[in-house]
């Protein structure tokens, strides 16, 4: 006969009552692993003793599906996709605010591998969590579990990112292979049948872009590919600096099986999600100095110089395809693939 | 330009100097269209080729009322539609499946017809209706899953039919007169299913050299090259360029599944208006999957969006850009005809890779 006692653990929605049932949701499941000087007295927010230089706030919602997928998780994405946002501002990330919508049913068990997940994460990207906030809604108003994260960050003096120094003779530099993320994900929704190893890409930035700021190289301008891929990033950078992008297909790191995952979906690389990528714009003399930089971290290794900027009548972006050929990026549209992020 | 493929160009150049500076090639697959705009070969042909689109886009050559059918039948209570991803955002008279979907109908995209087939398993109570779009790259995958479901004996599933053939279309296009098209790029997969041969009597009864032809850059410029030559030489000639996948007998196993469910029909094409036996209807008993018949509706042709050129599009007569609509009051993100919102679809390709208007 069944145990009683081992049946599943789920959320219930008198977990997010704020009374008895929440403390003890937050103090078994939530808070270990995560727990630090700020976060400890849970009190209704945070006060933060901040380095000198210029304050950095970013916020993104997690709604991926599924919440669980080669190489991380919702909660390392949570984590991870914050910290990089503030990471390309050019600051050094430094806290996180964390907010979970659960919804009633979901595994208590899920929620904790996906919190063990945070806390490592976070511990990775040198970042704490600082307050947080956990809901719960009724069954069939949810879909599991929605992480919303706040991060902060400060930009040291003397570091200062602006668009509108890029000059013609600019290069682009990329951190390593795209796409892993979003065909990682289209994989992981197994009704493709693709059979693939690919896994996410998603990875803390915050150290490599500050490793890239130290080499005194003139950073112009940092972007994390996400939703849109290097495409929406170039097709951006077009249309700030009102020059031709001009991006060389044979130089994009891109693997073999993302090449392989990429055309059996019909998909172009270039407009796949990453997380755990950037792209920066400096000038072709430093090139080399941030190329090594990048390289000093794992997922710096394949870093290369991808593209340039060029004087042209029309703001662009171009590629340079592998035959020599050229054809337009153009921004994706953005019905390419729902809850990738 | 790369090594490899300067030989190729200049081998067309040649061509086209020999033919009075001009040659035009029509494209028939959507997956060309879009291949050579995204591996940049068109923009390495020289100016005298001119690469035509034609209506190999199973979305764009889709009647309007094949879609405010299907629409109609997304909004009963019981019934789940399963549709390839290009369907649901094709603006159909009133609506669209998207808003369908976003008003609360059951709209599911399948990547395959099998997938269709697994959602019916899991939902008996409803009626899970395929929507049975493409050539002949995907026609055998629907009657293999016809087949199953025929032995599975499963009471719940239909396929709204919309399978076109190529041929007959293409011989439609050859029997209007066929603007200036000297050769046809023929789909390299639809061909593996076919195989050469069938292709014959179109190279033989209207005269125009016809090459099989790959997806690989360099495949691509070897297949335009060799029409080039035949077109240059007055050859009529049939030729496959990509022996590596298409034989000239084809897929046998395919197209036996296709024989055992299918028997070809007159079907009503987007802009060409009637083929005959140009569509496949479901034959003998499998005729119970078929959800017009099971469901008690009624496919009309229907009109086109007014200002949509895309019949021009699909036959070749125009270029996307020459359409007035075209990245103005038709964007990918607010299309007014299916060439803009297919994944193969010319006006789509145009825009995407082209530069916008």
């Amino acid at each position: 006969m069944k145990d009683p006692k081992k049946k599943r653990d789920v959320i219930v929605a008198a977990h997010g009552g704020g009374g008895e049932m929440t403390k003890r949701l937050l103090e078994s499941r939530i808070l270990p692993g995560i727990t630090n000087p700020a976060l400890a007295p849970l009190t209704d927010g945070a006060v933060l003793d901040l380095p000198p230089g210029r304050l950095v706030v970013s916020t993104d919602a997690h709604v991926i599906r599924p919440i669980e997928f080669p190489g991380g998780d919702i909660g390392r994405l949570a984590v991870c996709g914050t910290v990089n946002d503030v990471a390309m501002m050019g600051a050094r990330p430094l806290a996180l605010a964390l907010a979970l919508v659960l919804e009633e049913g979901l595994d208590l068990a899920v929620l904790e591998r996906i919190m063990r997940s945070v806390a490592e994460s976070a511990e990775e990207a040198g970042v704490s969590i600082v307050t947080g906030d956990t809901k719960v809604v009724e069954k069939g108003h949810g879909d599991g579990i929605y992480i919303t994260t706040t991060g902060v960050g400060v930009v040291a003096p003397g570091v200062s990112l602006d668009a509108a120094r890029i000059r013609r003779g600019d290069v682009l530099i990329v951190n390593g292979s795209i796409a892993e993320h979003g065909l990682a994900i289209m994989a992981a929704r197994e009704r493709l049948g693709i059979q693939s190893s690919l896994k996410s890409d998603v990875a803390p930035l915050g150290g490599l872009v500050q490793r890239m700021l130290e080499t005194r190289a003139d950073v112009k301008f940092l972007r994390d590919p996400t939703r849109g891929g290097i495409a929406g990033v170039v097709a951006d950078l077009a249309e700030t600096t009102g020059l031709t992008v001009e991006v060389r297909e044979a130089d994009v790191p891109v693997s073999p099986n993302a090449r392989h995952a990429a055309e059996a979906l019909g998909l172009d690389p270039l407009t796949v999600a990453n997380e755990g990528k950037l792209v920066a714009v400096v000038p072709q003399g430093d090139a080399e100095r941030v190329l090594a930089a990048c390289r000093e971290f794992e997922h710096g290794r394949d870093a290369a110089v991808i593209g340039r900027l060029v004087e042209a009548e029309l703001p662009l972006a171009e590629l340079v395809t592998r035959i020599g050929g050229r054809r337009i990026i153009q921004r994706p549209s953005g019905a390419e693939l729902p809850r990738i992020c | 330009m790369n090594e490899a493929c300067k030989p190729l160009v200049d081998r067309i150049n040649a061509a086209v100097d020999s033919s009075d500076g001009r040659i035009a090639i029509m494209e028939v697959c959507g997956t060309h269209t879009v291949s050579l705009f995204r591996s940049g070969v068109r923009s390495v042909l020289p100016r005298g080729l001119k690469m035509v689109s034609g209506p190999g886009c199973p979305v764009c050559v889709t009647t309007q009322g094949y879609l405010d059918v299907a629409c109609g039948l997304a909004g009963r209570e019981d019934v789940i539609v399963a549709t390839y991803g290009d369907m649901v955002r094709v603006p159909g008279t009133d609506t669209s499946l998207a808003r369908q979907k976003a008003l609360g109908a059951r709209v599911e995209v399948v990547y395959s017809a099998r997938e269709a087939l697994k959602i019916a398993a899991a939902n008996p109570t409803s009626e899970t209706v395929f929507l049975a779009v493409g050539f002949e790259t995907t026609s055998p995958a629907t009657a293999a899953t016809v087949m199953e479901a025929d032995r599975a004996g499963v009471t719940n599933f239909s396929i709204l039919g919309g399978h076109k053939y190529v041929i007959p279309a293409l011989e439609a296009l050859c029997s209007n007169g066929r603007t200036g098209i000297s050769g046809f790029m023929l789909p390299g997969h639809v061909s593996a299913i076919l195989g050469t041969e069938a292709y014959r009597p179109v190279v033989e009864r209207f005269g125009v050299p016809c090459v099989v032809t790959g997806f690989e850059p360099r495949g691509m410029l070897e297949g335009i090259a060799r029409v080039a030559e035949y077109v240059a030489r007055g050859e009529a000639r049939l030729d496959n360029a990509y022996p590596a996948v298409v034989r000239s007998s084809g897929n046998e196993t395919a197209l036996a599944w296709l024989a055992e469910v299918f028997v070809p029909c007159d079907e009503e094409w987007r802009a060409l208006g009637m083929i005959e036996k140009s569509g496949l209807a479901l034959r003998g008993e499998y005729r119970r999957f078929d959800a017009r018949e099971k469901l008690g509706v009624q496919i009309v042709p229907g009109g086109e969006p007014e200002g949509c050129r895309c019949g021009e599009v699909i036959q070749g007569l125009i270029d996307p850009p020459e359409c007035g609509l075209f990245g103005a009051g038709c964007t990918p993100e607010g299309p007014v005809g299916p060439c803009m919102v297919s994944s193969e679809g010319a006006c789509a390709a145009w825009h995407k890779y082209g530069g916008a208007g």
